[in-house]
């Protein structure tokens, strides 16, 4: 027997499953992210020194980073609105932009991590670099989550608009929610560790 | 539609389906049914390995320094020398027994097994909503149980640090540890993931008419129970990993500044802070003990409304108090804690936020007692752990109050009283209330019952041995005796007096865990040769007794879905033939 309600939204709560879903699951997650920035918080309010973050983060190579995710979250809205203009083509466009984006801002990040490396800043350096590589690592890692979905979306996933392009739309939604998510923590990322 | 249903029974029967291979149909199951036995199994799997952990245990605490009899030889020389327990294997012993009987063992079998095998078929659902995510749920769980285990294989043995790990002492830990956190975040994931799917299931897809008010309460309990578990782990998933910087980065989060260990200062940064481990790990661990005891509560309220015979008493308070305790839960936290030095302000905060939470628990507990109130009760097996569980909550909750407020707090600390406390509240509580759960719903699984001589003596026996294992740690407790000490307090001239409980607690808990041989054997025994009976055996209301016996495991429940027309709890109703109206009953009484 068929799931109900995995394409159009149940009458009463306006919702289908994986939209409900996936806010919840980002519940979760702005409990992981906030429990982390609270540390963050704590640990800086008892620390006797606190650097500041443009002393050792590079902010112009951040804020590039900052308007590449924010531009693939534009692009990830493209593409689900291709799909409800039933251009696939475009979608395919807006996809890959997404996905490209994404990779720009692991590559920047990579460069950035790389040259903390270099001179000897590694996470056990100070509490700040400690809090520094594991919110931006949790971050990376989602990054690559989100990448390896989209990708997914873009290549064997997209079969599925031949067959059910209502519920590949709504797939493309969700995943669109979720980038959106990670792009809003990055968003708080930025200010936090580069330039308070 | 309205032609479709309720035969003599109420039963609406079950769509047929092809069959599927065996690794899709037994191990890699997408069926809730499948998933749910599932997880009863590995979970009770792990509740007899935890317990015989305790079992080790309470020999060296009867009889400290003396060699373990018949199996002492078989830990090797790095964990008992000559049969005689080490103080590092008995504080693995110690975190271990924690960690599988929370993590492992109940929440898995209250939530992963009952929630995912009756609250589908209690809601009128085909399946649940997110069928891989349910088998990932399971597998993830799985690997995380496994992880655990191979932790007593490490070097230097499994986690020691208790099932609190706190920090420094964690950190500085043997790799046992680093496995224990690899665990914990595979048992993260999994919750996480049930809870999105329990969550949504509930919310989409409830059968027709079935309005919130008309849930039964099993099911309100898992919706709060999967909130919690859906907002409170996250917390402890991000500690998890600070604290795996801490032992792997060598980063120090949670190491302060100086820190001097066995005359050798520490090599890290310092400027952390040991007190933020307890505060994100409590923060998920006050709620967990709601995770706990929440689906127990659900169980005993379908069982007692069953075999009262009557609608629970106050069953609209019930789900209000039950909701305000899922919100409250998240901020109690910190009465664990009030021993830390967080300051006397923060303090009578948390203890006014305590003592306000004990109320909703109190409001559900007077609700179940007063739904006894001119029933005539059938004592069947799973009634008596049910009724059991109502005084044996009632002493670890209210034994629970002290312990809230923050000057009592300081004498009852970390003592046996608090071991006494909690136990009372998951071992014959939560415990029993799941007890209570297998028997009434081993009929629906498996179409035959369980037989009740064997039941009964389960009962009995497990009930008088678990009370005499809890009650003399209040005694214990009391005195001032520690809960941590390796020879259970025989070095220390306080303790002297009440040593002598430790032999008694420890023989009944190998009785207890004798009393469980009648258990596994009717277990085992009935599935073969129980007693065929019909679908709604206990002649219940609600609509997993609308499903027939044993439903398939096959995605679909019911076929077609069944209709609501009425609450969850109408037995006894005037004017109708029979002393109950399931859910799908349409006709109206007059």
């Amino acid at each position: 027997m068929e799931i109900p309600y995995t394409v159009e939204p149940r009458p009463d709560t306006g919702l289908y499953n994986a939209k409900l879903g996936i806010w919840l699951f980002l519940a979760s997650e702005v409990m992981l992210f906030g429990a982390l920035f609270s540390s963050y918080v704590l640990l800086r309010v008892g620390a006797t020194t606190w650097p500041h973050g443009y002393e050792h983060l590079n902010i112009p190579l951040a804020t590039v980073n900052t308007v590449v995710l924010i531009t693939s979250s534009v692009t990830m809205v493209m593409s689900w609105a291709s799909l409800a203009m039933k251009n696939i083509r475009r979608y395919r466009l807006y996809m890959g932009a997404t996905i490209a984006l994404a990779c720009v801002f692991l590559v920047i990040k990579g460069f950035e991590y790389a040259a903390k490396f270099e001179h000897g800043l590694y996470p056990s350096a100070s509490t700040f670099m400690a809090i520094y590589f594991t919110l931006t690592g949790l971050h990376g890692l989602h990054i690559v989550g989100g990448v390896i979905v989209n990708s997914y979306l873009l290549g064997p996933g997209s079969r599925m608009w031949k067959t059910d392009p209502a519920r590949f739309t709504n797939r493309v939604e969700v995943a669109g929610l979720y980038w959106h998510f990670v792009d809003l923590v990055w968003i708080f990322l930025f200010p936090v560790l580069y330039l308070l | 539609m309205s032609e479709a249903a309720p035969g003599a029974h109420g039963v609406v029967h079950t769509d047929q389906h092809a069959p599927q291979g065996f690794w899709r149909t037994y191990v890699f199951s997408q069926d809730h049914k499948t998933i749910g036995i599932q997880y009863a199994i590995t979970a009770l799997l792990f509740l007899l390995f935890g317990f015989t952990l305790m079992m080790i245990m309470r020999w060296q605490l009867a009889y400290p320094g003396q060699a373990i009899p018949f199996i002492g030889k078989l830990f090797g020389d790095s964990r008992a020398p000559e049969g005689i327990m080490l103080p590092e294997f008995y504080n693995q012993l110690g975190a271990m027994h924690g960690t599988i009987m929370v993590f492992l063992g109940v929440v898995p079998l209250a939530v992963g097994a009952f929630g995912n095998y009756v609250m589908p078929l209690q809601i009128g659902a085909p399946d649940m909503a997110f069928p891989k995510l349910n088998m990932m749920s399971y597998w993830i769980y799985f690997v995380g149980g496994v992880t655990m285990l191979s932790s007593f294989l490490m070097p230097g043995g499994a986690a020691a640090s208790g099932w609190t790990s706190y920090a420094p002492l964690s950190v500085i830990a043997t790799v046992g540890q680093t496995v224990w956190l690899f665990g914990m975040i595979c048992l993260i994931t999994s919750s996480l993931l049930g809870s999105v799917n329990f969550i949504t299931t509930i919310f989409q897809l409830r059968a027709k008419g079935l309005s919130f008010m008309r849930l039964p309460f099993f099911v309100w309990a898992q919706l709060v129970t999967s909130f919690l578990l859906l907002l409170a782990f996250p917390p402890l998933e991000a500690a998890g990993v600070l604290q795996l910087m801490d032992r792997l980065a060598g980063t120090s989060f949670f190491m302060p500044s100086g820190l001097v260990v066995s005359g050798q200062a520490l090599a890290n940064t310092g400027g952390g802070n040991p007190l933020l481990w307890q505060h994100l790990f409590w923060f998920l661990a006050h709620p967990e003990v709601y995770v706990l005891i929440l689906p127990a509560m659900g169980i005993v309220a379908e069982i007692i409304a069953n075999n009262t015979r009557k609608p629970l008493w106050g069953y609209r308070s019930m789900v209000y108090a039950t909701i305000f305790l899922g919100f409250m839960s998240f901020v109690v936290w910190a009465h664990h804690m009030f021993l830390t030095g967080m300051g006397t302000v923060i303090s009578s905060f948390f203890q006014a936020t305590t003592m306000i939470i004990s109320i909703p628990s109190i409001i559900i507990l007077t609700a179940l007692f007063l739904s006894l109130w001119g029933g005539s009760i059938r004592f069947t097996t799973p009634m008596l752990f049910a009724l059991a569980f109502l005084p044996m909550f009632g002493i670890g909750g209210l034994t629970g109050l002290p312990l809230g407020l923050a000057p009592a707090d300081i004498h009852l600390h970390d003592t046996y009283y608090v071991i006494g406390h909690f136990h009372y509240v998951v071992a014959p509580g939560t415990l029993f209330a799941l007890f209570a759960g297998l028997y009434y719903w081993f009929p629906k699984v498996t179409g035959r019952k369980m037989n009740d001589t064997l039941g009964k003596i389960h009962f009995w026996l497990s009930f008088a041995f678990i009370n005499g294992v809890f009650m003399p740690m209040f005694i214990q407790g009391l005195a001032g005796v520690s809960r941590r000490l390796y020879d259970g307090g025989a070095m220390y001239s306080h303790a002297q007096g009440v040593m002598h409980l430790n032999v008694f607690m420890s023989v009944c808990a190998w009785c207890l865990g004798l009393a469980q041989i009648p258990f596994i054997v009717n277990f085992f025994w009935s599935i073969r040769k129980g007693k065929k009976v019909s679908d709604n055996y206990w002649d219940a209301t609600t609509l997993d007794w609308a499903a027939t016996t044993s439903p398939p495991m096959a995605h679909g429940n019911f076929s077609p879905l069944p209709e609501v027309y009425r609450g969850p709890y109408e037995y006894s109703v005037p004017g109708n033939g029979r002393d109950f109206l399931p859910q799908n009953t349409q006709a109206e009484v007059h």
